[in-house]
């Protein structure tokens, strides 16, 4: 063999790759498959001579090699054997329209899932029995009606378009829905599965979703009956039809039934939709988990309400409440307002009283000081003290006047109460309230 | 092959013994197979006997005696050898001979001496018979009494089949050297030609014959052949076109002569049947054929003709059939139409040139269809399996018998076939992944030894050689043909008819299938250092008989190389 030539280039040996040898045997070979190669050619002759002359071979290596090949051709196998109803040996091939094409083929438990190659085989093995040269040879007479009736199946079976038409109208497949007390009974599943996998069969769209169980998501029980809802279906009445008659004399005649024929295969497939639909219906009104869904939505919906409406009231009562607390404390503070206010008018009154009782003294200490003179005051040194002490009443704020008053209360000596003065005087001026040389007589 | 060479003097041709019709080939001193013709000049002789008086015709002659004589004519008779009366599909033989049952064997009561006595011919004698008729046309074209053939048989036939059919022909005096099948000795016939090369190749070989159709899937790994599936259609043949002319021109007769019913007779039947089959023959060739029966019934001749559409119009379920037959079997191998390689027809039927265009359409381009419509270098469909056993049996003809037997032994047939390809990766544009380079192809049979050489990045430097197991996967891509979309949709608008629209609708979306390879398990790493600028890696894969790898990588003109080996899997229960 001449060397392969890979345009393609190799990686770059990665880095930190390393091995004995720059050899790295990973993995083994897959388990191989034993077939037979065919002794024909001169490279098999090659292939022959390296490997009989490596081995010396025993009978026992011979059967076992053989019996490790992988078997290419097919033994008839049993899938197809079926007994023959002795009722439809007798059949005549004359009434072909009505026999079960399966059944004579002995399919009858595969139907339109059956494939080609069981068909071919189920016919041929059929042939082998029924052949009228197979009959006369057993001694019995010739009556090759059932064999006919074999060929006219495999006829129909073989032509995808005549089998189609056969499967549209094979009632062997058809299962009937079971009735709403059945179904009520429990077992929904298990009773409508079989019924809508049979309907399945017609539907163009393949894979048909499956109807599921109990545990079935909502979304795959709409997406269901979404599919059986918009079935796009195959079935066709063809098969049904009357016989056209074939000569070229009654052309109207075989054009009126090529019409009535027609207008049959509208009406049935109409009433076949119909049919479907009713049984989709049905099957949805009696499907517990349509229910359930509901129920659940519903569930759901009603939650939401509750909620809604507890927090309204929530809500409500608080708003009520705070109000409440709200007038409350306005009335409290209210009362509180109006006994100050009383309060504050009495000790008003009160501190007015006590500042003019206290000024009085302030006044009278003054006097009793004789003005701060030696010996008798003139007029106009009374005059400026008054002045001063009016001044200083005037700057300092009833509390002051009350502690200055306690000062000179008692004090009968003219210097003590010139002191207490000065005290007041020099204390007004640090706070900036009196400024220089205006008290000029208590400095 | 001659007489010199042989052990006792052997001289040998290749055989193809069919249901319908037999062909004899040789192979010249060149080494070139031929078939060789009758004296009437038939290469392909139909497998019928027929005895008048006493007097033994076959072939051509034997066949028009179909019409006159069909009691004594024995016909498709080839299927019912070494096989039990209930086992047998008699259908074939309805205008022939029927098939009875002898000693629980297939026998034919026919009246083959000049007595008036019917003798019953078991089918094992009536082949004998045959095979010595087709061994004296080679005798008398080669000039040398032959003694010796290979045999092309159906992938069915079974060992109790071919032990009939070994008798049958030693009864003839001819010792059959080997059984070939039929799809191999139509590779071989191919594969044999000058210049042809040794690929690796997966090939259909369809044999379309006149009773049944067969086909086989065959790997082909340098020249050496595995059966991969086959396929057996006793209900797609030949005979059915001959029966759709035949319902025709009934049918076109009967508008004429209103109350005869050529199928109602079995002579105007018999009549029917051998012209349809020779227009179907000359459909193959020419546009459109004439048919003309003399006295075809009630005494009224008739001629038609009929062109090539129409017969094509006619046999459109058979054509469909055909193909289908042909994908169900690429299916059963596992395969998908993108690993075939190779479409072979074979047999008479497969001369029409509907069959291989039908199938050439529904395999991918770059499918070989090897037909005499698709291909003009194509090798007569008829002759391929007596090619091919001519060129067997000159390769075996200097072996001792016993040498020959030993080689058809299991332990030496049965091999183990590499499960998954071998191949090696090289970088593609996903770097991480790297892309899968097969270097030997699934299914093939091991030892086996593989070189190839890669080229490596342009700066050379250090490069990785990594050996894995690849596995192959069809990628499908739906692909929406907007063009077609659109002119659907616009059909829609102009259109009523409902019909229309739905097949419309049904193929606007278009597939479009790919071949990807998927990496599997590493077998093996090795490093290649300093590889030159510009140079080339050359990687041997050396697979034992036990699975054993060993592998050497080395670069193009360097000496020295990595080698290294791997061990073989664990055995499974025995298995060799």
């Amino acid at each position: 063999m001449a060397t392969a030539q890979i345009q393609l280039p190799l990686p770059v040996l990665p880095t930190g790759w390393s091995a004995e040898k720059d050899f790295k045997s990973v993995n083994s070979l897959s388990t191989p498959v034993h077939r037979e190669i065919e002794p024909v050619g001169p490279h098999f002759l090659a292939h022959a001579r390296r490997k009989r002359h490596k081995r010396t071979f025993s009978e026992d290596e011979r059967i076992q090699a053989a019996e490790n090949v992988k078997k290419v051709e097919d033994v008839d196998d049993g899938d197809i054997s079926e007994t023959e109803d002795p009722v439809m040996l007798q059949r005549d091939a004359k009434d072909w329209k009505n026999q079960d094409h399966y059944a004579v083929l002995g399919l009858s438990k595969y139907r339109y899932k059956a494939t080609e190659d069981q068909i071919k085989r189920a016919h041929r093995k059929k042939v082998l029995r029924h052949h009228p040269d197979k009959k006369a040879a057993s001694g019995s007479n010739e009556d090759d009606s059932f064999f006919k009736c074999i060929q006219k199946a495999t006829e129909v079976l073989l032509d995808p378009v005549k089998r189609r038409q056969y499967d549209s109208v094979d009632e062997g497949a058809d299962r009937e829905p079971p009735s709403k007390k059945e179904t009520q009974k429990g077992n929904f599943f298990k009773l409508w599965a079989p019924i809508f996998e049979a309907e399945g069969r017609f539907s163009k769209k393949q894979p048909v979703p499956k109807l599921g169980n109990d545990k079935s998501t909502k979304q795959d029980v709409e997406s269901f009956y979404d599919f059986w809802y918009n079935f796009d279906s195959w079935r066709s009445f063809e098969y049904q039809d009357e016989d056209v008659p074939d000569d070229n004399e009654s052309r109207d005649q075989r054009r009126h039934i090529e019409r009535k024929n027609n207008n049959a295969r509208k009406k049935k497939k109409t009433e076949d939709s119909a049919r479907l639909r009713k049984l989709v219906d049905t099957a949805l009104d009696l499907d517990e988990r349509i229910k359930k869904f509901k129920q659940q939505e519903h569930a759901q919906k009603n939650k939401k309400r509750i909620e809604k409406e507890a927090e309204a009231k929530r809500a409500a009562e608080e708003a009520v409440k705070k109000k409440e607390e709200d007038e409350k404390a306005a009335k409290e503070k209210e009362a509180a307002d109006k006994a100050a206010k009383v309060d504050g008018k009495k000790a008003k009154e009160a501190a007015k009283n006590a500042a003019k009782k206290n000024k009085r003294v302030v006044r009278g200490a003054v006097k009793d000081a004789n003005y701060f003179a030696t010996g008798d005051a003139s007029a106009s040194q009374i005059d400026s003290v008054l002045n001063d002490v009016d001044l200083v009443i005037a700057k300092i704020d009833n509390e002051e006047l009350a502690a200055l008053t306690a000062n000179l209360n008692g004090k009968k000596d003219a210097s003590a109460i010139k002191g207490v003065f000065n005290e007041e005087v020099a204390r007004l001026k640090s706070a900036g309230k009196i400024k220089d040389g205006e008290v000029k007589s208590m400095e | 092959m001659s007489e010199e060479d042989g052990p006792a003097s052997r001289v040998a041709i290749g055989l193809s013994f069919g249901n319908t019709n037999s062909s004899i080939a040789y192979t010249s001193a060149e080494g070139k197979a031929e078939v060789i013709a009758n004296e009437e000049g038939d290469r392909q002789i139909p497998s019928i006997l027929s005895y008048v008086d006493g007097e033994q015709f076959q072939g051509a002659q034997a066949k028009a005696q179909l019409v006159r004589n069909a009691k004594n004519t024995v016909a498709y008779f080839r299927d019912f050898l070494g096989q039990e009366f209930k086992d047998i599909d008699p259908t074939p033989c309805h205008q022939s001979a029927h098939p009875i049952e002898k000693d629980s064997q297939v026998a034919f009561s026919i009246q083959d001496t000049e007595s008036e006595d019917v003798s019953t011919v078991s089918v094992s004698e009536i082949t004998t018979r045959h095979i010595r008729r087709l061994a004296v046309s080679a005798s008398d074209f080669l000039g040398k009494t032959v003694n010796a053939a290979v045999i092309t048989v159906p992938t069915n036939f079974s060992d109790a089949q071919k032990e009939a059919l070994r008798k049958a022909a030693a009864d003839a005096n001819i010792e059959v050297l080997q059984f070939i099948s039929e799809p191999i000795a139509a590779v071989l016939a191919y594969d044999a030609r000058p210049g042809a090369s040794l690929s690796d190749k997966v090939v259909v070989v369809a044999d379309f014959g006149g009773t049944r159709s067969d086909i086989a899937i065959i790997g082909s790994r340098g020249g050496i052949y595995t059966v991969l599936a086959t396929a057996h259609d006793w209900d797609v043949s030949g005979t059915k076109f001959d029966d759709k002319l035949m319902e025709f021109f009934a049918k076109e007769f009967m508008k004429k002569h209103k109350n005869e019913d050529p199928t109602k007779n079995d002579r105007a039947l018999a009549k029917l049947r051998l012209e349809s089959e020779a227009v179907k023959k000359a459909l193959s060739l020419g546009a459109s054929a004439s048919f003309s029966v003399e006295s075809l019934s009630g005494g009224y001749d008739f001629t038609n003709t009929i062109n090539r559409t129409r017969f094509e119009l006619l046999s459109t379920q058979i054509f469909a059939a055909m193909t289908r037959l042909i994908l169900q079997t690429v299916e059963k191998a596992e395969l998908d139409p993108l690993d075939i390689t190779d479409i072979i027809l074979a047999g008479g039927t497969s001369h029409i040139p509907r069959i291989a265009n039908n199938i050439k359409n529904s395999f991918p381009e770059g499918v070989n269809v090897w037909a005499p419509a698709t291909k003009s270098d194509a090798i007569n469909p008829s002759e391929l399996s007596a090619r091919g056993a001519a060129i067997q049996a000159s390769l075996i003809a200097d072996f001792e018998m016993e040498n020959i037997k030993e080689s058809c032994e299991p332990v030496v047939t049965v091999t183990p076939h590499l499960k998954h390809a071998l191949g090696v990766l090289c970088i593609s544009g996903d770097v991480a992944q790297g892309k899968f380079q097969p270097l030997i192809e699934a299914d093939t049979p091991t030892p086996i030894r593989r070189t190839a050489t890669i080229t490596t990045p342009r700066e050379g430097g250090d490069v990785l050689v990594k050996i894995v197991e690849g596995s192959r996967h069809i990628k499908v891509n739906k692909v929406e043909n907007p063009a077609k979309a659109n002119g659907a949709t616009a059909k829609e608008a102009d259109s009523d008819d409902s019909s229309e629209e739905e097949e419309d609708s049904d193929n606007d979306e278009e597939e479009t299938r790919e071949k990807v390879w998927h990496v599997g398990k590493v077998i093996a790493e090795l490093a290649v250092k300093g590889v030159k600028k510009g140079g080339k890696v050359e990687v041997q894969v050396d697979v034992r008989p036990d699975l054993a790898v060993s592998i050497i990588a080395r670069e193009v003109g360097a000496k020295g190389g990595v080698r290294g080996s791997v061990e073989a899997p664990k055995l499974e229960n025995g298995s060799a």
